[in-house]
């Protein structure tokens, strides 16, 4: 019996810290002493943009037949985004690698205007490329083929060669000229930049090198002496502002490779606050039904199940907060399931315990056997479902496919963290509970 | 109670509901009309909310048409808002239809939500999810044979699970299909977590019966085996019961309270397929071990025996 003591403080103590965490915004543990902050974390709700309004974007690399991208560059891609979009001033941006050649973004919360001024910035692709221009420079504002190849691809006439693109490019900055005063853009290259850099404007003296952005030639200046150190200036008829404007576009705009949208989605924040507003009344009044359900039909153990399941909801919500998990529709339909599936843990138990009580075990008798021999039914049934969220899981995640990704993550939690309470939970309190009332009338206590 | 001597009246039954679906299923197909949504096929969904003005559904067509914009339906809500389903636009179209909206109704518009999904990504969506289920299909069956390896032709538990899950699955795009006809329904994002749920609890209830008579047969080693399975299938038939409403509950409020027209769709297709889990589990998966242990098919085709 001290065993299950120790047990009920333990759970006692869970439940307790899982509702604090369900109720608060912030978790902050003071030292007493001084009030200095030992551990704080932010356990806001973060719903997702079914439940809230936003805007969804998946972005697919452009690519040419046969040619590839690598992670590196998809990541980079990815952080230029998310620089980008944070500079409008949005926040709890989210913007992940998704797949091999796909970026989502999530920007919650927005307005209509927002997101279009979202959408804009993103579709920006920004390829920025050195072009080169042999003796013969053209104007700014022209439009260019380039290739990257040591030939020009089939087909495709008067295409010019790049010799390496924006990705190259460590920082951008503006300054003026030290010998006219006009604003110049200067620039420092990666080490692998340099190189090729070096290399090229060595063999390329007096010869012409164009900077174009998506294929327009923005400058086209000529190559005065070999540039071995990195740092670079690229001279133009530049005010202060349009140079300024063209460095942020090349900082944040030198996209390793052009990106398009394929899928927007944007939800107004009435229809997701409406959502939201639905699936808590639903919860709520199913909730309230299945407790009554329980109690009246299992009593006792109807009870003790209702308290476990009421445990469990509470710390799997704390979880998903303590996590930052996010809530969806679709996270709510896999929670629904693993509620389900706690239930139904229970009940596997408590007909088993009937079950061996009618064959006339006595009561801890009955307790332990119809524990031990609802095991391997609850094990077996809950791995299954564990493995295929775990499937859909990757699918989800390797896809942007919020919607699997959000069902099958809660649908592994939610089942996990039932598999707790029902052996650990349901178990200690309802060896307690008949060891505290002592029942003797089977059918007030059992419902037999 | 003896379940397993009316097998055949329930694989009746169950192809009563599954077949009518399945041949409008079938006749949507061999037409190319299969009621799938945006999220499958690509097109945009705008929904919006006129302040001061309700033009007809055929007005909103007809202005979609001068901005050359195709396969544009329109469905009114019960919220008073618009829903027009149209081909694949971009953002500057969107604003061109909205202040053209505006000005031919002299009203304000609100963008209650956009969707526009690119015509690959859709496509590919359900390949992957298709390959997805299939792969969890595949782990499934081997991790039941595993966990039955004590039993003879453990192969069949994994087997048998997945068929009556396949039975749900048929069940969910029948009931999907009738309802498209009768109410409009789409096959969309939430539809496919509406199967995926069903696809979860279908397998995991199989499992509690099978676990049942894996039980027994380490019990009662004398019954054959038609006798063990309907023994197993009766003593867990209460949990079966329990189970079903507990979860159905849930979700027949959350139908009865959500009143969206998505959700409305997503509670109903839920609805029906958990209860077809939990009947397959009982009517289908378990019989059809017994047919199986009994290589019934072989007498499928014979004439009966004359009486003696």
């Amino acid at each position: 019996m001290k065993k299950q003591i120790t047990r009920l403080i333990l759970i006692l103590l869970i439940t307790a810290l899982a509702i604090w965490v369900d109720v608060s915004d912030i978790v902050r543990i003071a030292n007493p002493l001084n009030g200095q902050v030992i551990f704080e974390r932010n356990v806001k709700t973060v719903l997702g943009l079914d439940l809230r309004g936003g805007l969804q974007v998946i972005l697919s690399a452009v690519l040419d037949e046969g040619q590839t991208v690598t992670a590196e560059q998809m990541e980079v891609a990815r952080s230029i985004i998310e620089n980008r979009t944070n500079a409008l001033g949005a926040s709890e941006n989210l913007v992940q690698v998704a797949g091999e050649t796909r970026i989502v973004g999530e920007f919650p919360g927005l307005t209509e205007e927002d997101a279009q001024s979202i959408l804009d910035i993103i579709q920006q692709t920004g390829l920025l490329e050195f072009v080169e221009m042999g003796n013969n420079p053209l104007p700014e504002g022209t439009r260019i083929e380039t290739y990257t190849g040591d030939t020009p691809p089939e087909g495709v006439e008067n295409a010019y060669h790049t010799i390496m693109t924006g990705a190259e490019l460590k920082s951008v900055g503006v300054s003026s000229h030290p010998m006219t005063g006009k604003p110049v853009i200067t620039f420092t290259l990666t080490d692998e930049g340099t190189k090729i850099f070096g290399d090229y404007t060595t063999t390329h003296v007096n010869q012409y090198l164009a900077i174009a952005l998506d294929k327009t030639i923005i400058s086209a200046p000529r190559i005065g002496s070999a540039i071995t150190s990195g740092n670079g200036m690229i001279e133009g008829e530049f005010t202060v502002e349009s140079a300024n404007a063209l460095a942020i576009q090349l900082r944040y705009g030198s996209l390793p490779i052009p990106l398009e949208v394929v899928d927007s989605r944007y939800i107004g924040p009435t229809l997701g606050e409406d959502s939201l507003q639905k699936s808590i009344i639903a919860g709520v009044i199913g909730m309230i039904i299945v407790v009554l359900f329980m109690a009246i039909y299992y009593r006792l153990p109807g009870i003790v199940a209702d308290i476990s399941i009421l445990v469990y909801a509470a710390l799997a919500f704390a979880i998903f907060k303590y996590f930052h998990f996010t809530l969806t529709l679709p996270g709510i339909a896999g929670f629904l399931l693993s509620t389900g599936s706690a239930l139904d843990a229970n009940i596997l138990i408590f007909e088993r315990i009937k079950e061996e009580l009618r064959g006339g075990l006595t009561l801890s008798n009955a307790l332990e056997k119809g524990w031990q021999r609802a095991w391997s039914s609850i094990r077996d049934s809950n791995i299954a479902t564990i493995i295929t969220s775990l499937i859909l899981f990757w699918f989800g995640s390797s896809f942007g496919a919020t919607i699997v990704k959000g069902f099958s993550l809660t649908l592994f939690l939610g089942v996990a963290i039932s598999l707790f309470t029902a052996l650990f939970v349901s178990r200690t309190l309802l060896t307690l509970a008949i060891d505290w009332f002592k029942p003797t009338n089977l059918a007030r206590w059992f419902g037999i | 109670m003896n379940i397993l001597n009316k097998r055949y009246l329930f694989f009746a039954l169950s192809l009563l509901i599954i077949l009518p679906g399945l041949i409008i299923l079938i006749s949507q197909i061999a037409r190319k009309q299969l009621p799938l949504s945006i999220d499958f096929t690509g097109g945009s969904l705008l929904e919006i909310r006129f302040e001061s003005a309700s033009p007809s559904p055929a007005e909103i067509i007809s202005l979609y048409e001068e901005v050359d914009i195709q396969d544009t339906q329109v469905q009114t809500t019960e919220q008073g808002t618009f829903l027009i389903r149209s081909s694949y636009i971009n953002n500057d179209q969107r604003d061109e239809v909205l202040s053209l909206l505006e000005t031919r109704f002299s009203s304000p518009v609100e963008i209650v939500q956009f969707d526009s999904v690119g015509p690959s990504i859709g496509k590919q969506v359900t390949s992957r999810a298709a390959i997805a289920v299939g792969f969890a299909a595949l782990a499934v069956v081997i991790y039941i044979t595993t966990a039955f390896r004590g039993m003879a032709h453990a192969f069949r538990y994994g087997a048998c699970a997945i068929i009556a899950m396949i039975h749900d699955v048929a069940v969910v795009f029948s009931v999907t299909a009738i309802g498209s006809i009768f109410f409009g329904w789409e096959m969309d994002a939430l539809f496919l977590t509406a199967l995926l749920t069903v696809i979860g609890f279908s397998v995991q209830d199989k499992i509690v019966v099978f676990d049942r008579i894996r039980e027994n047969a380490g019990i009662h080693r004398s019954l054959d085996f038609e006798t063990l399975v309907n023994h197993s299938i009766v003593q867990t038939l209460q949990r079966s019961i329990n189970t079903q409403l507990m979860t159905v509950e849930f979700l027949l409020l959350a139908l009865a309270l959500m009143g969206g027209v998505t959700l409305r769709e997503f509670a109903i297709i839920l609805l029906i397929g958990l209860l077809s889990g939990t009947y397959s589990s009982i009517f289908i998966a378990a019989p059809i071990l017994v047919l199986w242990e009994n290589r019934e098919w072989r007498t499928w085709f014979r004439r009966k025996p004359a009486a003696a």
